[in-house]
Order: structure tokens, then sequence, then C-alpha cells
């Protein structure tokens, strides 16, 4: 009887659901409204895609057109990416790697899923308003002055900052007080070093967009002159602003697909991790530098040359730590006995993708090359390499990787396998030629183009639709386990870690037993 | 027997069932409140960094558009936030020894004297609207030295008095949940912890105003 009783069957009815506190049912309220706004947020994309196959009207008007791209851009930045993995899967699975019972503050938990939820509602109630073309930066004096729902989408930028802000606080403390017996920093599995530090981010840099969107409100409101130059404000001083939290919210995407694939590569390889210690670090390494490069974003805003070389050298950079995490996860591999299964597809994926993402960055770092390639499809395929290719590809992987403990069912390693396959073709076919048009000089966020640039367009929203449709097989390969996978033993991957180790198929609803004790490190297979 | 010395202990400190000891319930909490201090402070800073841009490109406008503040106002709710958070320490160090009295009568003059800081306020708030000394489009008044942009200065002083008013009332808040508590016989020597995370709070909206204070009364 006990055996079979879990978190899902513990309770049944709609309030256990909508007053739940347990940590594992709001990760999946939360996986639940994210990939909902991942699906929408990507039919925008297609149609943004679908307009470019013509320099012409296709199917949508310029207005309409920059109106889906910043709902585009808005929607998966604000709804998607900086919640994403955090606030499911780390939800989920944080306090069952650490041996805890919940995460130290449940009710807040549960608070900051509401608050998201409304958020999200703002965010979507601006359509009514009229929908805002001024691209998810909000930048100024452009937000000031453009009609539509400008002041609902960034009050639902302002609410949603605090959802994070709640969660992040939640891990942060987790982590500090709720680890079980025996487990010392240097034995929490590297996931966890990796939401540490993205909550540690998140704490630090989301404020500062609170504020800054609060300004911004009340500059359009009552025309308070901060920002707006005819005022006698500095449309500056909210590029400043903006990129001192929008540059470490870059990490709040990445750090947590670093996390994922830390564990995926070390799991499906059946060896220690290389060098644990130095991904830990840096982990936090990353998350310091990151305060420190928001300027590389405004190389031609007119900020003085000399802060724009030490801007440029700092986010060179970050290129260490990042480095150190790739060779590392290589190194993990190397002799390892590797199986090929759908997680540790997706955690190729992103090693391959995000490399190239990374370096990328690296050219539009250089000052002079960024005067070039500034405002161009070079910078749109890079951040889709980071974002897509890095933490969308990280975020699937994990899925994948803990679908056995979430629903206690095992998916389809075939159409897994295709899936990933599909979703890899098609983002390279996407982006790839973005960075050959972008480098030619074709701006971004343009409704139409000049002739030369129609083939890359083209071959760009043909791979847009592979893309798609490989997203919605690995959705769908996941939902079809529900129903038709094979139920899954305790611990399919011979993981190492208490999530896998210490629980039943599916977690009960304390999570464990008895409270686990820890003797070893998170990567020890016999 | 056992049932009923585990609803005493229940009583004298409500531990959470995630959590494994008292004293651990109490360091999360502490720490929470902590990193949540740091997020408001972070929250000021955009306004602190705002002030500064804007002192440094205007110095002579600040200097004069200050003078339509009220030192004496300004400096005589300084004085009764520092009196309020006296109270809120001498609250907690009466649930410490398990006085009640002592902490009813603390919280019901910390909360006093948040209420007194914001009728001062009201008034302030009140002869600059009569004046015309408004933020952006509401700016009426010309008097001022380059008028074009003596706006800013009110813009930021409401922008920060007013977000810092708003705390004053949030604290108001917590502090009246933490008297109904202390009413309802929750807190004793074993368990005060909510009382020192509320008091924590209220420090930080003291620390902001002695900030706020000299940088907008007594610009030199
Ligand atoms: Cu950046």
């Amino acid at each position: 009887m006990s055996s079979n009783t879990n978190y899902i069957n513990a309770k049944t009815g709609f309030a256990s659901w909508a007053l739940t506190i347990d940590h594992k049912r709001i990760g999946l309220m939360y996986l639940v409204s994210i990939m909902t706004f991942f699906l929408v947020a990507g039919v925008f994309a297609l149609l943004l895609r679908t307009e470019l196959l013509t320099p012409a009207n296709t199917i949508m008007d310029a207005k309409r057109y920059n109106q889906l791209f910043t709902l585009h851009g808005a929607i998966m930045v604000f709804l998607v990416i900086i919640p994403g993995i955090p606030a499911s899967l780390g939800n989920f699975m944080l306090p069952l790697m650490l041996g805890a019972k919940d995460v130290a503050f449940p009710r807040i938990n549960l608070l900051s899923y509401y608050i998201y939820l409304f958020g999200a509602i703002l965010a979507l109630s601006s359509l009514w308003v009229g929908a805002i073309d001024t691209g998810w930066t909000f930048y100024t004096p452009y937000s000031t002055t453009t009609d539509g729902g400008v002041v609902l989408m960034v009050t639902a930028a302002f609410v949603l900052g605090f959802s994070g802000i709640f969660t992040g606080l939640n891990f942060i403390v987790t982590t500090h007080k709720l680890r079980a017996p025996g487990m010392t920093w240097f034995r929490m599995p590297l996931f966890i070093w990796g939401i540490y530090a993205t909550a540690v981010i998140q704490i630090m840099a989301t404020p500062v967009l609170a504020i800054t969107l609060l300004l911004l409100i009340i500059e359009r409101t009552v025309g308070i002159g901060i920002f707006d130059p005819v005022l006698g404000g500095d449309p500056v001083l909210f590029q400043h602003f903006f990129w001192f939290y929008s540059h470490p919210a870059v990490y709040i995407m990445i750090l947590p697909g670093m996390a994922v694939v830390s564990e995926i590569v070390t799991v499906f390889s059946q060896k220690r991790i290389f060098g644990y210690k130095q991904i830990a670090f840096s982990s936090i390494a990353i998350a310091v530098l990151s305060f420190l490069v928001w300027g590389h974003h405004m190389f031609v805003s007119g900020q003085s040359e000399l802060v724009g070389m030490i801007f440029s050298v700092l986010t060179f950079l970050v290129a260490i730590p990042s480095g150190i995490k790739i060779f590392n996860w290589l190194a993990t591999m190397y002799k390892g006995s590797i199986s090929l299964k759908t997680p540790m597809l997706w955690a190729l994926g992103f090693i391959f993708l995000f490399t190239i993402g990374g370096i990328t960055g690296i050219f539009l770092g250089t000052l002079s090359v960024d005067v070039h390639l500034h405002d161009t499809y070079f910078v749109v395929a890079h951040f889709h390499y980071v974002m897509v290719g890095g933490t969308f590809m990280a975020f699937m992987g994990g899925l994948f990787y803990w679908w056995p403990k979430i629903t206690g069912k095992m998916y389809s390693e075939f159409w897994g396998a295709a899936s990933t396959l599909m979703v890899v073709i098609g983002f390279n076919l996407t982006f790839f030629v973005q960075f050959i048009m972008g480098s030619q000089g074709m701006p971004r966020r343009y409704y139409s183009y000049l002739d030369q640039f129609q083939i890359y367009h083209q071959i760009s929203t043909v791979g847009s639709y592979i893309l798609g449709l490989g997203f919605v097989m690995a959705i769908w390969t996941l939902l079809r386990a529900l129903k038709t996978g094979k139920p899954a033993t305790k611990n399919p991957w011979h993981a190492a870690t208490l999530e896998w180790t210490h629980t039943e198929v599916m977690p009960i609803e304390h999570n464990f037993h008895e409270q686990p004790t820890v003797n070893e490190g998170p990567y020890e297979y016999h | 027997m056992s049932t009923t010395s585990q609803t005493d202990s229940k009583r004298l400190f409500p531990l959470h069932d995630h959590f494994q000891r008292p004293e651990q319930q109490v360091d999360a909490s502490k720490l929470g409140m902590w990193l949540f201090l740091a997020t408001e402070i972070l929250l000021f800073g955009g306004l602190f960094v705002s002030y500064a841009v804007y002192h440094q490109l205007h110095p002579e406008l600040f200097k004069a558009a200050h003078h339509f503040l009220d030192v004496r106002l300004g400096a005589f709710n300084t004085v009764v936030l520092l009196f309020s958070s006296l109270t809120v320490v001498l609250a907690i160090h009466g649930a410490q020894q398990g006085k009640r009295e002592m902490v009813l009568w603390n919280l019901f003059l910390t909360i006093a004297a948040a209420a007194t800081f914001l009728v001062v306020k009201y008034f302030e708030y009140k002869h600059k609207f009569h004046m015309g000394l408004l933020p952006g489009y509401y700016f009426t008044n010309g008097i001022l030295i380059s008028p074009d942009e003596s706006h800013i200065f009110f813009g930021i002083y409401f922008l920060m008095t007013g977000l810092h008013g708003i705390h004053v009332v949030i604290g108001m808040i917590v502090l009246s949940w933490l008297f109904y508590r202390t009413y309802r016989n929750e807190f004793g020597p074993q368990y005060y912890s909510p009382l020192e995370i509320g008091g924590l709070y209220w420090h930080l909206v003291d620390i902001i105003w002695i900030f706020l204070f000299p940088l907008l009364y007594l610009i030199r």
C-alpha cells in the first residue's frame, strides 16, 4: 500500500493543487505554464519567419511585425527562459537532491507561482490595450512615446521579477540551511551549484530591473524626466540600468542549463565528473563577472572609449569559466562508458551549439568588430545559439532525464532521439545563415530587406519549421509516455544523486521515508 | 500523555515539519530576511544612482530646489524613526524575557511613531502640492532657477520619499500583525523569531530614511 502512494496520488482535487505547498507540485505547475507560453511564443516566431519569406508584405504589415517580435521576445525572456529551468526542474529537484523535505519557505514558493501567473496575465492583457512594438528591451525614448500597452507590459515584467526574487531567495536559504546530514558544500550535485549561482544573480540583479521599470512607468505616465531627453532626461541612463540587470539575466538563463548538462554528462558516462570544484566555482565566477560587463551592449550608444575598452576586456573574461566547463565535460566523457540516450543527446547538442554561441559572443564583445555587427542578425543568431541552442536544449535534456522520476514512466527512446536530431538540424538551418547575413549587414528587427538576403531568409524560415516540428515532437514524446510509456524503475540511469537513490519511483509527498544521510560525493558510481 | 507534551512543545515553538530543529528554522528565516533586505537596498540603489547622476548634472538646481523642503519637519521625522527603532528593539528584548506587556507597549509605540511619521509627511506633501512643486507634467511652479529641469528634483524627491512611505505603510501592517500575535500569546522566550524578523525590516525602513534625509533636505 504505502509503496504505491506518491506526490501525485497522495491528494486529489483542484484545491490540492491550487493550494499545494509541495515543491514538486509547484514545480509541475510552473512546468505546464512555462511550456504553454513557450508554445505560444514559438508560434509567434514561426509567424515572423513566415513573414520574412519575402521582402514585401507576406502575411502581415510592418506594424504587426513589430508587435509580434516584441511579444515573441518579451514572452520568451520573461515568461519562459528566465523562470524556465529553476522554477520548474529546480523547484522539483533541489530539495530532493539536497535530501530535504521541501524548500525553506513553502508558502512563499506557492506565492511566487501566483505572482508569476499574475504577471503573465498582465503581459497578455497588454494585447487588448494594444500590443507594444518596442522590442523586449523597452528602450527609451521610444517606449515613452509610442502607443500601445507599454505600461501594462512593463508592469508585467516588474511583477514577474518579484516571482524570480522569491524563488531565488528560497533556493539560497534552502541550500544553506536544509542540506541532509553529511551533505557538505562539495558533496552537493553540480546542479545545485548552478541553481545556487543563478539564485544569487536573481536576487542581486532583479531589484535593479524592478526600479528601472518603475522609473519607466513613471516616466511614461508623469513625465518625470529621468530617461526622456525632451524633459531633460538621459536615455543612455536607461540603457545602463536596463543592461545592469539584463546582462546578468543572460546568465540567469544559461547557468541552469549548464547545471543540467553537468548532471547528464557524468551520469551517461558513468564516470565521476572531471574537475568538480572547477565546475562549481566557475558557476560562481560567471555570476560575479556577470555584473561587470553590461556596457558591452552600449559600445555604440555614446559611452566613453575607455569605458568601452574596459567592458570589452571584462567580457572576454567570461569566456574563461565557460571554457572551463566545456573542457571539464569533455574530459568527463573521455574514457567513460557513454550511453547515447536521449538526455545525453540533448546535452551533446548543448555543448556543440553553446560553444558556437559562446565564441560568437567573443566576436561581439570585441570593440571594433561590434561596431560593424551591432544590431545585425549576427547578434540575433548569437543569442539564439546561447538561449535556444544552450538553455532550451539543456531544459529538454533535463526533462527527458528526470521524466521517469517526475512521472514514473519511460519515454520512447526512438522518438526522443529523433526529436533531438530534428531540433539540432532545424536549429542550425535557422540560425547559422543568420550569422552570414548579419555579417553582411542585414539589420535585426527589420520588416523588409534587400533582395540579396532573400535566399538566407528563406533557408532560415524552412529551418524554423523543422525546428518547431522538432520541439513539438519532443514534447509529444514526453506526453505520450504518460499514457503508453513503460513503468520506470527507481533509478533507470544508475545515477548516484539522492533524488534517484533514496526515493520511490515517484517521490512520496514528503520526499523520503526517512532522512537520508550522505557520506560521499554525488558522482561515485560503483 | 505523549501527545500533550508534543502539543505543549508545539505551542512553545511551532516547528514546521520540513525543518529538523528549531535553530534551523530560526536561522533559515533570518537568512531569508537578510537576503530580502539586500534586494530592498538594491531596489533603492537605482534611485540613489539616479539622484547622484542628476545631482552631478545640475548641482545649482538641486541646491536651489531643496530650500523648498522643510528641514525642521525632516529632522523631526528622523528623530521619530530613530525612536521607533529603539522601541522595536525593546519589544524583542521584552519577548526574550517573557514580558508580554512590555512587548505590546513597545510595538504600540513603534506603530504610533510610524503613524506620526506619515502624518508629518502628509503635511509636507500637501504643502508641495499647493505650491505646484510636483514631478514632470504636473510641475507648475516657475520661480525656481532653470525651470526647464527643476521638476526633476521634485520627481526624485517624490519617488524616493514615496517609495519609502510605502515601506513605512507595509512596516505598520507587519508590526500590527506582530502586535496581534503577541496579544494572542504566541511569543515567549522560546519563540520570538517573527519579532526579530519584523524588527529587521523596520530597521531597514529606518536606515533608508537616515540616508534620504541628508541627501534631500541638507544639500550644500
Ligand atoms: Cu551582455
